[in-house]
């Protein structure tokens, strides 16, 4: 297990490459996620306040 | 001809993409798990780079989607300047984030490689900066998207930047053979084959399959969102809206 992890004492630069990959694939998925929300709720709003000024 | 015109909709392009989105993440995750225990346990050490050259199955597959997104959205950009569709004004828009973070993956992936096997993080040969031209592009295509407040104006303004951008694209491909450059020369091709061992190869080409998958199913979260927020006055979405629990 702990020679997988020293990929042959490339470690550093093949780890780095991966979890680059992965964080930057999942903030792409986290964000919209996280803005869809924001949206739908400001949309709500927008209308409640609308039904109050009637 | 019908389906065509329900995509462009984007009443239906909001259902039909959010039908799609679990088949898409679900495949992705399946070819991601097979790519990775093949790219990490399966394929055999190289004999000139040791491990180091595992780095080529987020690389590659990376440096291929940075190109594959800017291909579709100078296409949107083609549709929307031509007949003024909404959906491809909306892909376009949508694409750009995956599209630049997909180039910047590729350069510092590329880096890492680089700086093991040439000794060097960085070299000004015309793949590396024609690549770095490729991020500035999807800067510079969000940025200016960002800037005008005007939607369908701020549209077609990127619309032409999209396709006066894609003259890059042969470059960045073409530069290792046009050019004397450190990046060595294309591996794999569509009309030559591979020149690489199988069990090597095979990660390299289910890893791009699963970025592919990726990139329909992340696209289709940013385009329905996009999709909300233009048309967030029209009854169909307040309905949505009211609807929904959350």
């Amino acid at each position: 297990m702990s020679e997988f992890l020293r990929m042959g004492g490339y470690a550093f630069y093949v780890w780095t490459s991966y979890g680059l990959a992965f964080v930057l694939m999942t903030a792409l998925v986290v964000s919209p996620l996280i803005e869809k929300k924001r949206l739908i709720e400001g949309i709500r709003r927008k209308l409640r306040r609308e039904r109050r000024e009637k | 001809m019908r389906f065509y015109h329900r995509l462009a909709s984007p009443r239906h392009f909001y259902r039909i993409a959010g039908q799609w989105i679990p088949w898409l993440a679900g495949i992705f995750f399946v070819l991601l798990v097979w790519g990775l225990y093949e790219s990490l346990f399966v394929a055999p050490t190289d004999y000139q780079q040791g491990e180091s050259y595992r780095i080529i199955f987020i690389h590659v597959p990376a440096a291929w989607m940075s190109m594959f997104i800017y291909f579709i959205m100078a296409v949107a950009g083609a549709i929307n300047l031509v007949w003024r569709m909404k959906m491809a004004e909306v892909v376009l828009v949508a694409s750009a984030p995956i599209g630049a973070a997909f180039t910047f993956l590729a350069l510092v992936t590329g880096s890492l490689w680089g700086k093991p096997m040439w000794g060097t993080w960085w070299v000004w040969d015309a793949r590396l900066t024609s690549e770095l031209f490729l991020l500035f592009l999807y800067l510079g295509i969000i940025a200016l998207y960002g800037a005008i407040e005007d939607k369908r104006t701020a549209g077609r303004a990127v619309s032409i930047l999209a396709l006066v951008g894609v003259v890059n694209l042969p470059i960045i491909h073409f530069s290792v053979e046009w050019w004397n450059t450190l990046h060595q020369g294309s591996t794999v091709s569509l009309m030559g084959g591979a020149k690489m061992d199988p069990r090597m190869l095979r990660p390299l080409l289910v890893m791009s399959f699963a970025f592919k998958f990726y990139y329909g199913w992340v696209l289709f979260l940013r385009a329905r969102n996009e999709v909300l927020e233009r048309e967030r006055n029209t009854s169909w979405v307040r309905e949505l809206v009211e609807g929904k629990a959350t």
